[in-house]
């Protein structure tokens, strides 16, 4: 039984991401006074990308061949570790948050590789600014990770917001610097403004995309499938983490529906979040984005920092 | 008690009155009026606090005792007789366009307020109105630092604002730990920062906050006493402002602020029992001697070379504190009056020196002894007494410091030894052509009332010749206090 | 204990000192001076309200004439007062270039875990956690003087040195409920006045430098030029 709703979990993950990408341009175009298209118009786009042939540069390898898969595979295994309505499922205990960072890394490490695998100048470029930013942000994340293991004693995600749900509502220093922290990094990883834009293809300032431009067909339609998880993973990590109320803590139809009710809420009121920085803010220069991180880091730091000198008795 | 009262109430009313008079010779005159009163005052406390013991007033804010009321008196005569050579000094300076009428105005009004800060320091019974009242000591000079308006003087004031101030900010975190250690044994109370409370109290204060809240409190009052490496702002802020500024900042405010750290190191040798206060005292004291004494022979500028003769004193003074010994700090308070006599007396001759020659720089200045022998004399007396010439009350209180080292640490004594030898070349060295040289063509002598150099240097001379029995019987109070036991 | 078992208005007296660092660190990244002097600002309220918030929890009402006199003080009138001066003077446009901000920032979380290895023994003692933040007004104050330390405009300079400021009367709040009513109020007067002095100094120092770079300021030195 808990397997199964882990299983469906993890497609309601999976199959409501692109959802949550056109929910998030909707809001964006409303924002900026345009004419949105309709919240299930990236559906649309996949299933066309799906149909088209890939067209693959003759020197590509192998690697050029596997990177969507593996992209795609590892975003998808992530998902199913995130409790999304509902914790204690078995999929949760199998590993933990740190996992989930190495999931994340190898996904990357194979686009980049993938980038470079042509051998053209942007694809070598993208690779190089993506492994760049996430050096820089990946111990920013883990920082903000600990911090948040430090608390609840756990590095286990469905036990960390349980331990959060336990303790009620208490107002630590340490998670509102790491929700800021991930909230900064979250925008660094999925590619949005002010770090790099999902929307351009201008040579001197796209990152992910320069990475990704030799793709065509079926292949693009992973890759851009696996952004959109990604998206939505760091959106419910950071409601789910510092905003868990809701969630489901057992598999009751009604504490499920409330938890997915829940989540909605919060996702929605995140992406209205995103959206406006994103109107708000322009593109950093690429040279800024190192300042940019190490903000980031800082404020994670100082999370952990206000957890060892203020929350803990000595 | 109504002599200290008094004593806060004369400066107050000087700095009211003295900022609505626009007349700059009549302000002058009234300011040494103010000072003459306030003299009188602290000597009536003295009396009363040698013949009756140590006075608390009834709402507990003011505290003297015997170590308090000769700083007081000392205070209140440098007070005096440097605002008499101000007088017709600043209307010179006024003459030579230097300074307008109404700066003139700012400077006696702080002049006032400098000295009601002071003595707000040494009578308060509250450690924390002590900061606040160093604080407001370097609020009223540090726009008489910079009176002359100059870049120089500018940038000199700037620096001892930015300087001083973060220093005694970090007094005030002390301070701070001070009012926390004593609330953890008798609760939260408006009187956890009375120093007699605290001192009742000292043995039950908690020792590693204490010795926490000590490295502040010296790290900030330092800063004010001109302890290397917090000094770099003394030498600007003493060889930039107006001299009669000089000589109360060398002869008063390092003073003070040494006295504020002494208070401070009663309360923690009474809290840890061990001597740590005084290793660190001893440590920035001998530090500040041998830096000032090596920078001595750098000097172009006659008030910065004095101004570093005053790190070295004060370092000295320090260092025989932080030594405890009674014979250490018999010679400590000794010496911190001879010192101030002979500072004060030199800055006044210097100030005159500098007006005759139209410069402060050194080599620029000679022959002082054929244009005016007074003056040229004067140089020559105070340099010989703070160099620590024989006859001279200095010499007389360095050789009582190097007794007590001898005591208790022989193997500092050389270093001390060697450290007054460098002094003495690096004075001489630069006063002998100045006062002997040949003269500079077209150089005159200028009015110059030397009265107060003389009075000065006269009491330093008697003073090392005799120490007085009651003075005596006030140091040896003094020292009992601090100590705990008598020297002798 | 931790911090779970706090009122909330205990834990939002936490919180709020975590927000006040943030500030000195905000402070320590900004280039601009307008902003840097509105962060100041902000530090002043929230500090303000920190106090207010212990008179509340401590239930001693002199604490809160203290939060007023921060808040008009450091929340309103010196900020207030160097927004106009820096208005005034032109400086508004003027972008300092930081040296490493990355660097800088680095070594300001130095000094936070420096002043808590500095005030653990401290906070050992009682068994409040709330003593916990005195770590925290240490690390404010240190963080002061590390602005200071890199900027060159006098402005910066000021705000570093109110924010010192901040940082001891934070540690007064925390540690003690406050210092005695006559020391605050003289304290107060003191960073009044030392405000308003600041003020005439910017005169001063524009007239004789002709800028506010107080690294111009070097006429004074050992060294003979």
């Amino acid at each position: 039984m808990a397997w199964l709703l882990a299983l469906l979990q993890t497609l309601l993950f999976i199959s409501s991401a692109p959802l949550l990408a056109g929910w998030l341009k909707k809001v964006k175009c409303r924002l900026q006074n345009r004419r949105a298209p309709s919240i299930f118009q990236p559906y649309r786009d996949l299933r066309k990308l799906w149909k088209k042939e890939p067209i693959i540069a003759h020197p590509a390898s192998w690697i050029f061949k596997a990177a969507p898969y593996v992209v795609l595979s590892t975003t998808v295994l992530t998902a199913s570790i995130i409790p999304l309505i509902a914790v204690n499922l078995p999929t949760a205990k199998i590993a933990d948050v740190v996992v989930l960072i190495g999931f994340f890394a190898l996904g990357r490490f194979f686009l980049a590789l993938a980038g470079m695998d042509i051998g053209t100048a942007f694809g070598g470029m993208g690779s190089s600014r993506e492994m760049t930013v996430s050096s820089l942000a990946e111990p920013a994340m883990l920082m903000a990770v600990f911090t948040l293991a430090m608390s609840a004693s756990t590095t286990n995600l469905s036990e960390a917001m349980k331990y959060v749900l336990d303790t009620g509502l208490v107002l630590r220093p340490s998670f509102i610097f790491a929700m800021l922290g991930l909230m900064l990094v979250a925008v660094a990883e999925t590619g949005r403004i002010p770090v790099d834009n999902p929307t351009t293809h201008l040579e001197l300032t796209m990152i992910h995309e320069a990475m990704i431009l030799e793709y065509s067909g079926r292949y693009l339609g992973m890759i851009e499938w696996a952004s959109q998880i990604k998206l939505m993973i760091y959106g419910v990590l950071i409601a789910n983490i510092f905003f868990p109320w809701g969630i489901a803590q057992e598999f009751t139809l009604e504490a499920l529906g409330v938890g997915a009710m829940a989540l909605t809420f919060k996702l929605v009121v995140l992406t209205v979040l995103l959206s406006l920085t994103e109107v708000i803010f322009a593109k950093m220069r690429v040279f800024r984005v190192q300042e940019y991180l190490s903000f980031a880091y800082l404020l994670t730091l100082l999370g952990m920092l206000s957890h060892i000198i203020l929350e803990v008795q000595h | 008690m109504i002599a200290a009262y008094l004593l806060l109430f004369i400066p107050l009313a000087g700095m009211l009155i003295l900022s609505w008079v626009n007349d700059s010779h009549q302000a002058g005159r009234i300011n040494i009026r103010f000072n003459t009163v306030a003299l009188i005052a602290s000597l009536w406390l003295a009396v009363n606090v040698l013949l009756q013991g140590p006075i608390l007033s009834n709402t507990q804010m003011i505290y003297i005792d015997s170590f308090n009321v000769y700083l007081i008196a000392l205070t209140a005569f440098v007070g005096l007789t440097t605002s008499i050579f101000s007088g017709p000094y600043m209307a010179h300076e006024q003459e030579l366009g230097k300074v307008g009428k109404k700066r003139l105005r700012l400077y006696y009004t702080m002049y006032q307020g400098f000295m009601l800060a002071m003595y707000l320091v040494l009578t308060t019974n509250n450690m924390g109105v002590m900061w606040v009242a160093m604080e407001g000591a370097t609020l009223a000079t540090v726009l008489l630092v910079s009176l002359y308006r100059t870049p120089e003087s500018v940038e000199a004031a700037w620096k001892y604002f930015i300087l001083c101030g973060v220093g005694i900010a970090q007094a005030l975190f002390g301070t701070v730990l001070l009012y926390f250690a004593s609330e953890q044994i008798q609760g939260i109370q408006e009187n956890a920062l009375l120093w007699t409370v605290l001192y009742k109290n000292a043995n039950l204060l908690n020792p590693s906050v204490m010795s926490i809240a000590f490295v502040f409190l010296l790290v900030g009052y330092g800063t004010k006493i001109g302890l290397v490496p917090l000094h770099n702002w003394l030498p600007d802020a003493h060889s930039e402002g107006p001299t009669p500024m000089s000589a109360i900042l060398s002869g008063l405010l390092l003073n003070d602020a040494l006295y504020a750290v002494v208070r401070c190191k009663m309360l923690v040798d009474g809290s840890l029992g061990n001597h740590q206060a005084g290793n660190l005292m001893m440590g920035f004291g001998l530090l500040s001697f041998l830096v000032a004494v090596l920078f001595l022979h750098r000097q172009h500028d006659i008030k910065r070379l004095f101004s570093y003769s005053s790190i070295e004193h004060m370092g000295l003074m320090t260092f025989a504190f932080g030594i405890g010994s009674p014979w250490a700090t018999f010679a400590a308070l000794f010496h911190m009056t001879t010192h101030s006599l002979t500072k004060s007396a030199i800055f006044v001759t210097v100030g005159y020196a500098s007006q005759l020659a139209k410069t402060q720089r050194m080599e620029k200045i000679r022959g002082l002894i054929h244009t005016q022998p007074a003056i040229g004399w004067g140089l020559l007396m105070g340099t010989v007494a703070i160099a620590g010439f024989p006859p001279f009350g200095v010499f007389a209180s360095e050789f009582l410091v190097l007794i007590a080292t001898m005591d208790d640490y022989p193997w500092l004594t050389p270093l001390l030894l060697l450290g007054i030898g460098i002094a003495f070349a690096g004075l001489f060295r630069q006063i002998q052509p100045m006062v002997y040289g040949d003269v500079p063509q077209g150089q005159l002598p200028i009015k110059a009332n030397l009265w107060p150099v003389m009075i000065h240097l006269g009491i330093v001379l008697c003073l090392g010749l005799a120490i007085p029995s009651f003075l005596g019987n006030w140091f040896n109070q003094a020292t009992q206090l601090i100590s705990g036991k008598l020297p002798l | 204990m931790d911090i779970t078992q706090l009122s909330h208005y205990q834990q939002a007296i936490m919180l709020l000192a975590a927000m006040i660092v943030l500030t000195s660190f905000l402070m320590l990244g900004q280039s601009r001076l307008l902003r840097l002097v509105s962060i100041f600002s902000v530090q002043g309220v929230l500090l303000a309200i920190t106090t207010a918030l212990a008179a509340d929890v401590l239930n001693s009402p002199h604490l809160y004439i203290s939060a007023l006199l921060t808040l008009s003080l450091k929340g309103i009138f010196i900020p207030f007062m160097l927004h106009r001066l820096v208005v005034n003077m032109g400086l508004h446009r003027d972008m300092e270039t930081l040296k490493n901000p990355a660097r800088v920032m680095m070594g300001g979380t130095g000094l936070v875990v420096f002043s808590y290895y500095v005030c653990l023994p401290i906070i050992k003692l009682s068994p409040l956690i709330t003593l916990n933040t005195i770590a925290i007004s240490m690390a404010v104050v240190l963080l002061g003087m590390l602005l200071m330390i890199t900027r060159r405009q006098a402005v910066a300079h000021v705000v570093g040195f109110m924010s010192i400021e901040n940082g001891l009367f934070f540690a007064a709040v925390v540690s003690t409920y406050g210092m005695p009513m006559v020391v605050e109020l003289g304290i107060a007067f003191d960073v009044l006045v030392a405000a308003i002095l600041f003020g005439v100094f910017f005169f001063h120092i524009r007239t004789s430098i002709d800028s506010l770079d107080v690294d111009q300021l070097n006429r004074l030195s050992e060294v003979e030029k």
